[in-house]
C-alpha cells in the first residue's frame, strides 16, 4: 500500500523460481507408489496368524518384507515432506519463519525414516529369535 | 501466517439500516448488501432493502439499480453490458462468485446476500480493487509473441482445429470470478496468478501461432505462479463464461512435466 512500485512491479516481483515440477511430478509419482506398498503391508499384516510381537517380528525379519518395508518408509517419508511442504508454503508466510518450519519438517522425516530403516536393518540382521 | 480473521477494520458492524418496501408492495424480496464508505470511519455494515418485485426486473443486478434509483442513491457498484459479456457486475451473490446480470433472483431462497468479490481490497460498497489482478493479467504478455515476421500481404493463418483450442478460453471476460473464490488465491495472491491469468497464459500457449511457448512456460514454472493451484476447482465452478481454468492449469502443469521427459 505505501510502496511506490507500479503494480505490475509487484506482480512480476522477484521472476519465476524455473523450479515446482520436479517436486510436483515427484509427489505424484510416489503417491502411486505408496498405493501397492500401503496395500502389501497392510494385506501383509492381516494375514498374519496373530499380530503378537514375536510373529510380527518374525515376518519383518524375513528379507523380502524386510526390503519392502524400508521401501515403504522411505517413500512415506518423502511424500510427506512433499506434502507437508505445500502446506507450509501456502499458510506460513514470514520468509525466515517459512525456512525454519520446512528445515525442520524435513530433518523430522530424515530422523523419522532413518530409525525406522535402522531397527528393520537390525531386526532382519540379528539372529533369528527363538 | 495465513489471515484468517478479518482485519479489525473490515469486521462488520451489526447496525446496518433497513429500508422498507411501501405498504402496498405485495411481492417483496430482501435484498442484504455490503456497505462500506471509504470516506468515513466506520467499519463496513450490512444495510437492508426491501425491494418489491412486482416493478422490479428478474436480475439481481436489475434489483441493485432499482435500490439506486429509487431507495437509496449512495449504493455503489460497477456494471456496464447487462448481457454477461463485460464482467463488470462480478460480486458475490448467495454465497457465490458470479455476474449479478445473469443472476436471477428467482435462484435464491429468502434473502439475496451480496458481497463484493472475497478478499480483495474494497473501494467502496461492492466495488473491489483489481489493480493485482489486472497487473498479473499484464505479467503474462498476453499478446501474440512470434519471431517469424508477419507475412506481408497475408493474415497469419491458424487451422480449424488450432482455433479451437484458443476459443473457449479466449471467452474469458476477466471478471475476477475464478481467482477470487481460489483459497490458495486468497492465501497467496502477492505470488500465486490465479486462476484467470493462468488460463490466460494458456491460452497464447496453446495458440498455434504464438512463438513463444517455451518462455512462457518458463515463466510459469514456479512454485507459487503456478504451483499453489491445488486442483481445489472452485475457479470452474464459480466461472460465469462456464469456462475451465482448473483444466487449463492441469494442462500446463502436464506440458511443464512432458518436456522434462
Amino acid at each position: 500500500m505505501s510502496s511506490l512500485r507500479s503494480p505490475l512491479g509487484e506482480a512480476l516481483g522477484r521472476g519465476s523460481a524455473h523450479a515446482g515440477t520436479a517436486h510436483w511430478w515427484r509427489q505424484r509419482v510416489s503417491a502411486v507408489a505408496l498405493i501397492p506398498l500401503t496395500l502389501w503391508f497392510l494385506l501383509s499384516l492381516l494375514m498374519l496368524p496373530d499380530l503378537s510381537y514375536l510373529t510380527v517380528r518374525a515376518w519383518l525379519a524375513t528379507p523380502f518384507s524386510a526390503f519392502l518395508a524400508m521401501l515403504l518408509v522411505v517413500v512415506l517419508a518423502y511424500h510427506a515432506e512433499l506434502g507437508t511442504r505445500v502446506v507450509v508454503e501456502d499458510y506460513v508466510h514470514a520468509p525466515g519463519m517459512r525456512t525454519l518450519i520446512l528445515q525442520l519438517l524435513r530433518w523430522v522425516y530424515v530422523l523419522g525414516a532413518g530409525l525406522a530403516v535402522f531397527a528393520i536393518l537390525r531386526i532382519t540382521f540379528a539372529a533369528p529369535v527363538t | 501466517m495465513a489471515e484468517f480473521k478479518l482485519p479489525a477494520n473490515s469486521t462488520v458492524r451489526k447496525d446496518g439500516r433497513l429500508f422498507k418496501a411501501p405498504a402496498e408492495a405485495k411481492n417483496v424480496r430482501v435484498f442484504r448488501i455490503y456497505r462500506y464508505d471509504p470516506d468515513s470511519p466506520e467499519n463496513p455494515r450490512m444495510d437492508t432493502y426491501e425491494v418489491d418485485m412486482d416493478s422490479c426486473g428478474p436480475m439481481v443486478l436489475d434489483a441493485l439499480i432499482k435500490i439506486k434509483n429509487e431507495i437509496d442513491s449512495t449504493l455503489t457498484f460497477r456494471r456496464s453490458c447487462r448481457e454477461g459479456i463485460c464482467g463488470s457486475c462480478a460480486m458475490n451473490i448467495d454465497g457465490r462468485n458470479g455476474l449479478a446480470c445473469i443472476s436471477a433472483c428467482a435462484d435464491v431462497k429468502n434473502e439475496v446476500r451480496i458481497y463484493p468479490l472475497p478478499h480483495l481490497p474494497v473501494i467502496k460498497d461492492l466495488v473491489p480493487d483489481l489493480t493485482a489482478f489486472y497487473a498479473q493479467y499484464a505479467s503474462i504478455k498476453p499478446w501474440l509473441q512470434t519471431r517469424t515476421p508477419a507475412p506481408p500481404d497475408a493474415e497469419r493463418l491458424q487451422s480449424k482445429e488450432d482455433q479451437l483450442k484458443v476459443d473457449r478460453p479466449s471467452a474469458c471476460i476477466l471478471c475476477a470470478c475464478c481467482s477470487t473464490s481460489c483459497p490458495s488465491y486468497w492465501w497467496n495472491s502477492d505470488r500465486y496468478l490465479g486462476p484467470a491469468a493462468l488460463l490466460a497464459a494458456y491460452r497464447w500457449i496453446v495458440d498455434s501461432r504464438d512463438e513463444a511457448s517455451g518462455e512462457r512456460l518458463d515463466e510459469l514454472m514456479d512454485p507459487f505462479r503456478l504451483y499453489r493451484c491445488h486442483t481445489i476447482m472452485n475457479c470452474t465452478e464459480a466461472c460465469p463464461k462456464d469456462l475451465n481454468p482448473a483444466q487449463a492449469i492441469g494442462q500446463i502443469k502436464q506440458m511443464l512435466a512432458h518436456r522434462e521427459h
